[in-house]
């Protein structure tokens, strides 16, 4: 089984040297420390920013540069930074190859919910309507039940969408799933998973 | 032409009425116009509507004005960081409406661009698309989005030149020049306000046609996550 780092190195052998990607907050902020050597990958925040460095020293905070979780970042030499409209019509444009974000849910017709539970103080959608429906390539990294151990890979979402038959590929700490006609197709299983104890665990249907 | 005002009250002299619609700049804390925020607050100007990224934070940003009840609505994509808003919402004081963030920006560039609707496949079989015309282009669908124009915008850019023209800094450029092409009248106030013809041309964020009053100010740029690593 994956831990929270094992799942977003293994979805950092999803970026491809070139890539402008854009990581959600949680887990997928993570897949930044493990990019493959010889991958450049240009990370963009959707405030308005493409080239987001790392974290700053102590000292070097500056309010006036954060990303789109509100943190203080740093620039790269490569960076450039533009509005919020310009922002978003790079990502409805199609101009970013990949979103790499969590979920609570996804159908196995790639049905995405990560914004809202009904009945739940509800923040909001930011910017993940936008995102999934926009880029080119949506993953999604998440654990593969809940707290109670019960699927969240499911036959059809329970919970309101963020997009309708948006996401690619899941990865999962039991393994990767690929979201083809007719259901979800395992790619690979974790270390120390097997395909049984994977498929026992899976809601959705399995396609082989 | 007389763009400059000395300060925040002066420059929304006769621009404040009860029930009116703002557009805001920033996100998060960042590239809010505090000043003007503060200004508002004072002038106890009521039932206002805000379209506005975020809602802030209890003490800063718009936060202060829903302590003071005078927000009647919010339009907004992310308002998770505010204690007294989720009351509020949740007693049913104040009115919310989620829009996607990029469509949010689109409709205050669109609405100050003249364009009063779009079509977008963001929000496509989601609550968003409840109500909405639905397109077909190229065999995908789209829900169409309406422009925004506010009565008021109020943004915050780091420098300005007395006709208007903006030089916004990093990433708290944001919503500030969307929100500004939107309103019926913009208010900017700037960290600096700089002689004319010392901003190059070239590097000219927003330019001064879209900007009607200007104020310089302090400003305390709160940061909202401060994260570090550690140093080398």
């Amino acid at each position: 089984m994956w831990d929270r780092n094992q799942m977003a190195a293994r979805a950092a052998q999803e970026l491809q040297d070139g890539w402008y990607v854009n990581l959600g907050i949680g887990i997928p902020t993570l897949v930044s420390n493990y990019i493959p050597e010889g991958i450049e990958v240009t990370l963009q925040s959707e405030n308005g920013m493409l080239g987001m460095g790392p974290f700053p020293v102590e000292g070097d905070e500056d309010a006036d540069l954060i990303n789109a979780g509100k943190q203080t970042i740093t620039e790269l030499p490569q960076t450039s930074y533009f509005d919020s409209a310009q922002s978003f019509a790079m990502i409805r444009g199609g101009k970013i190859a990949m979103a790499i974000l969590g979920a609570m849910e996804v159908a196995e017709n790639g049905d995405l919910a990560n914004w809202m539970i009904p009945g739940k103080l509800v923040k909001g959608m930011g910017g993940a309507m936008d995102l999934v429906a926009g880029v080119g390539r949506v993953v999604v990294v998440m654990d593969h039940t809940n707290k109670h151990g019960v699927s969240k890979l499911l036959k059809d979402c329970t919970l309101p969408l963020t997009g309708k038959a948006v996401v690619d590929r899941i990865i999962t700490n039991l393994g990767v799933l690929d979201v083809v006609k007719g259901g979800l197709k395992i790619i690979e299983t974790a270390d120390g998973v097997t395909e049984a104890e994977l498929r026992a665990a899976t809601e959705a249907t399995i396609v082989d | 032409m007389k763009k400059i005002y000395t300060n925040a009250t002066e420059a929304l002299d006769g621009l404040l009425h009860d029930g009116m619609f703002i557009a805001a700049g920033g996100f998060g804390l960042c590239g809010i116009p505090e000043l003007l925020l503060d200004a508002i607050k004072d002038a106890g100007t009521k039932n206002l509507t805000f379209a506005s990224n975020n809602a802030g934070v209890d003490d800063f940003g718009i936060g202060i004005l829903l302590q003071t009840k005078q927000v009647k609505k919010m339009i907004s994509s992310y308002v998770g960081e505010n204690a007294e808003f989720m009351r509020q919402y949740l007693s049913g004081e104040l009115e919310l409406e989620f829009n996607p963030q990029g469509t949010l920006a689109e409709r205050m560039r669109a609405g100050g661009a003249g364009i009063p609707g779009f079509y977008t496949k963001t929000g496509v079989g989601t609550v968003i698309a409840e109500g909405k015309d639905h397109r077909d282009f190229n065999g995908e669908t789209y829900i169409m989005e309406e422009g925004m124009i506010a009565d008021l915008a109020i943004i915050k850019a780091w420098k300005a030149d007395a006709t208007g023209n903006l030089v916004f800094r990093k990433t708290a450029r944001n919503f500030n020049a969307p929100a500004a092409t939107c309103g019926k009248v913009c208010v900017v106030e700037v960290e600096e306000i700089v002689p004319v013809g010392s901003l190059d041309p070239d590097t000219i964020h927003l330019p001064g046609i879209y900007v009607h009053r200007i104020i310089q100010g302090t400003h305390e740029k709160r940061i909202e996550q401060r994260t570090t690593r550690p140093a080398a």
